[in-house]
């Protein structure tokens, strides 16, 4: 039982991820009918705000320590990061301390402008076109962003730890009855599941009480009728490309403690992220979000070691195994509608 | 009476067309007896280094690069000569090689074996090369090993650790410098014990991939022989980014210490994983935690950041050595790029300098003729310490490095501290010892 809840926990924070990667996949799809193999260079993209910030903010001026020496016998230089300066030490580590939850506030703008410019840049010219035709542009699009992120950050994966207080686990078996450390938790993968619970909640909140989510729904329905209507619907999804870039922007910032970012992580996300979207329905955001944390958590079940010794070879192909049974059995997957993506 | 038209010019003539007649077989003979693949025949002799130069270790092949160019500047007699002035051989003159000047070209491995074999077909092909060295992998090792043998030309591979480079995939036409998983387990294993005691419950997850069984196997045999248990092994996707779902088991299973077999950006993540899942925080059986990773490499314990901390593993060789080849070489590299070399780019570095001066001892560039220069060779001041280069299996006997990740680094490269050097002796193992069986060094080929 205490291995069943701990594989759930598990799933979560992953599911968590998935969903909200394959939320915004969905929206784009939803509004524009753009199939963005790019999204997973968005989520990676946000990682990397969260480095960015990180290194802004240890910004450094060198002082040189004449009683040490480094790796070939010179006075040491020691790097000082300039916010002790201005905010003074213990206050600037603190800062510093919490660079990830404040790359939040630094990502959305980039990744606005990101989301905007790549719309408006590139994907615009393919609405019209097949779509096989956007699968390859996207797709190559996020081999550009990333050897643009390896070309100015390395290959290597670079630290970006979360807050102090956030640090270690808690023992979750221990409060529900069970032995002590049966079922441990790392606080950071809580608030991230809290977080992406936020953020899930703050777009469908969005989309369903507010007039510009009222008319984004009904252009999803319809967009011919919409524009009939004297709305300019071309322009609200733009904007709604831009906060589908968004929510994958924070999404990667918030994981970069989770997983060191590298310049190849929205790859490893994407295709995991498609078949999340398949799985859901293709257009349906509760579709996207439902099948983000259920294959999250069949991931983690798949990789526990009974399973495994059971069924070698599982852990690496649950996902696919799971979304072929489901559309054997709900061609359009878990709540997909109608018309999408079907002539 | 017969007359004889026989003249003076006659004579010449049918002499020099009897000579040339008799002569003709033997010079065809004779050349064809000496050629070999890519015999340099000018005034310079094209070296091939095939690093990765994309993907996910192009960090690490870019600092074997450093290593190879400064390795050519050395050789041809430019910048202070490195650990040309340590090598216990003296055979090079820093004219080149064999006063051939060394020019190189490069491939990009991708760390992928299909990127890596084509990339070094093209070098030996298209530039000429006539030794190629590189890599960051065992799987793109063992490919381009299998292909210099068909070719004809020396291998020196780069950073591969599993026991298959020399052990079950071996070739005549290959030569290891890098230690490999036996080894590290040898190494490793009494500084566990002495650190950690012999009564242990050990949980290994280990990439699913050639390096990863191999290693694997060699620290569960060399803890199990101190007393250790093996309580489970549990293979992961290479490919795998969050290990969270393989980490949690691992408290429940009774485990005290978790080994991970895992290099790369596998490495970063599980260990990653592992810290923010408090094991290290975590006591069992009445004993502290422990977490072991086998093979460390600096530029990967970067990754980890201060989640490396007080963790052993073992290592080639690291910057920090005092030993004067260490030293010379550390200044050399560090003068010219402004950082300390990683364990990648030592090995690279050496790998070039041996095959440059086994060479210049065979007095010629034929595969066979070096790898009888390489095999048994016995020297020194390259770092290592006394090594020997077995011919067996054309692999490098050396002593090894036990690190643990540092508590207060002082710098970004100051990231490991020597805990022990073992000594050769204690991580030699027989060549038919069944960690390595298999498989055969064949016959060396010098190629067309």
């Amino acid at each position: 039982m205490d291995a069943i809840i701990l594989q759930i926990l598990n799933g979560l924070d992953k599911g968590s991820a998935y969903a909200l990667i394959a939320l915004g996949l969905t929206l784009i799809f939803g509004t524009l009918g753009v199939v963005n193999f790019a999204h997973g260079a968005l989520f990676m993209i946000g990682a990397f705000c969260a480095v960015t910030l990180s290194r802004i903010l240890t910004w450094s001026y060198t002082v040189i320590d004449e009683t040490k020496t480094d790796f070939l016998g010179n006075p040491l230089k020691v790097e000082v990061p300039y916010v002790h300066g201005l905010f003074g030490q213990a206050t600037g580590d603190a800062i510093i301390d919490w660079a990830v939850p404040l790359s939040i506030l630094f990502s959305i703008p980039i990744m606005l402008f990101v989301g905007y410019a790549m719309e408006r840049g590139l994907i615009k010219h393919f609405y019209k076109r097949p779509h096989a035709d956007q699968i390859l542009v996207t797709f190559g699009l996020a081999i550009v962003l990333q050897e643009i992120i390896k070309y100015f950050y390395g290959a290597n994966p670079i630290p970006t730890p979360a807050p102090e207080v956030f640090t270690g686990s808690f023992d979750f078996g221990a409060m529900v009855g069970f032995e002590a450390n049966q079922i441990i938790y790392p606080y950071w993968r809580l608030v991230y599941f809290g977080f992406a619970a936020v953020i899930i909640g703050a777009v469908f909140a969005f989309l369903q009480f507010t007039t510009f989510g009222m008319v984004v729904r009904a252009g999803m329905a319809d967009r011919e009728t919409v524009g009939l209507l004297g709305i300019n619907i071309d322009k609200r999804f733009t904007i709604m490309f831009g906060i589908a870039a968004a929510v994958a922007g924070v999404a990667g910032v918030m994981y970069a403690p989770i997983n060191s970012p590298n310049y190849h992580m929205g790859m490893d996300f994407l295709v995991l992220s498609f078949v999340v979207v398949v799985v859901g329905g293709m257009g349906s955001l509760p579709g996207a979000v439902l099948a983000g944390f259920l294959l999250g958590i069949l991931e983690s079940f798949a990789s526990m070691s009974a399973v495994i010794d059971l069924l070698p070879g599982i852990n690496q192909i649950i996902i696919y195994l799971v979304a072929i049974i489901i559309l054997l059995t709900r061609p359009r997957g878990l709540m997909g509608r109608k018309g999408v993506m079907e002539d | 009476m017969s007359k004889s038209n026989l003249t003076r010019r006659g004579l010449l003539k049918t002499s020099a067309v009897a000579g040339a007649g008799v002569a003709l077989p033997t010079i065809f003979t004779a050349s064809s007896a000496a050629a070999y693949t890519n015999e340099p025949t000018g005034s310079t002799v094209t070296l091939g280094f095939n690093v990765p130069q994309s993907g996910p270790y192009a960090d690490e092949g870019a600092d074997e690069l450093r290593a190879y160019e400064l390795a050519v500047e050395h050789l041809n007699g430019e910048g202070d000569g490195g650990m040309m002035g340590t090598f216990s051989s003296k055979a090079l003159q820093g004219n080149g090689i064999l006063g051939k000047k060394v020019e190189f070209v490069t491939g990009d491995t991708q760390t992928k074996s299909d990127a890596a074999r084509a990339s070094a077909k093209s070098m030996i092909e298209k530039d000429g090369a006539v030794m190629i060295t590189g890599g960051s992998s065992s799987g793109v090792a063992v490919a381009v090993q299998a292909l210099c043998q068909e070719a004809g030309i020396i291998f020196m591979s780069g950073l591969t650790h599993s026991n298959d480079t020399t052990g079950k995939d071996k070739r005549a036409n290959g030569f290891r410098h890098f230690f490999n998983s036996y080894m590290s387990g040898a190494a490793l294993a009494p500084v566990l014990e002495k650190m950690y005691g012999s009564d242990r419950k050990a949980y290994h997850l280990t990439a699913d991939y050639n390096w990863g069984y191999t290693t694997e196997e060699a620290i569960k045999s060399s803890t199990e022989a101190m007393g250790w248990e093996t309580v489970n092994t549990v293979k992961t996707p290479l490919t795998q980014t969050d290990f969270s779902s393989y980490i949690a088991p691992v408290l429940q299973s009774g485990a005290d210490v978790l080994v991970l077999n895992h290099y790369g950006g596998n490495m970063v993540n599980s260990l990653t994983n592992a810290v923010q899942f408090g094991l290290r925080d975590k006591e069992v059986n009445g004993k502290n935690f422990e977490i072991v990773v086998p093979l460390y490499s600096r530029l990967m314990a970067k990754g980890a950041g201060a989640n490396v901390k007080g963790i052993f593993g073992s290592t080639n060789w690291h910057w920090s050595l005092t030993d004067e080849g260490s030293k010379a070489f550390v200044k050399s590299f560090g003068t010219k790029y402004g950082f300390p070399p990683s364990q990648a780019a030592h090995t690279c570095y050496v790998q070039t300098m041996l095959y440059a001066d086994a060479v210049q001892r065979a007095g010629s560039f034929a595969p066979c003729a070096v790898a009888e220069a390489l095999e048994g060779f016995e020297f020194d001041g390259l770092g290592n310490g006394p090594t020997l280069y077995r011919a067996e299996d054309h692999q490098c006997f050396k002593d090894v490095l036990v690190v643990k990740g540092k508590e207060n680094p002082t710098s970004e490269f100051d990231l490991l501290e020597i805990v022990e050097v073992t000594p050769a002796e204690q991580v030699t193992y027989a060549p038919d010892h069944p960690q390595f069986a298999g498989g055969a060094l064949g016959n060396c080929n010098n190629g067309a």
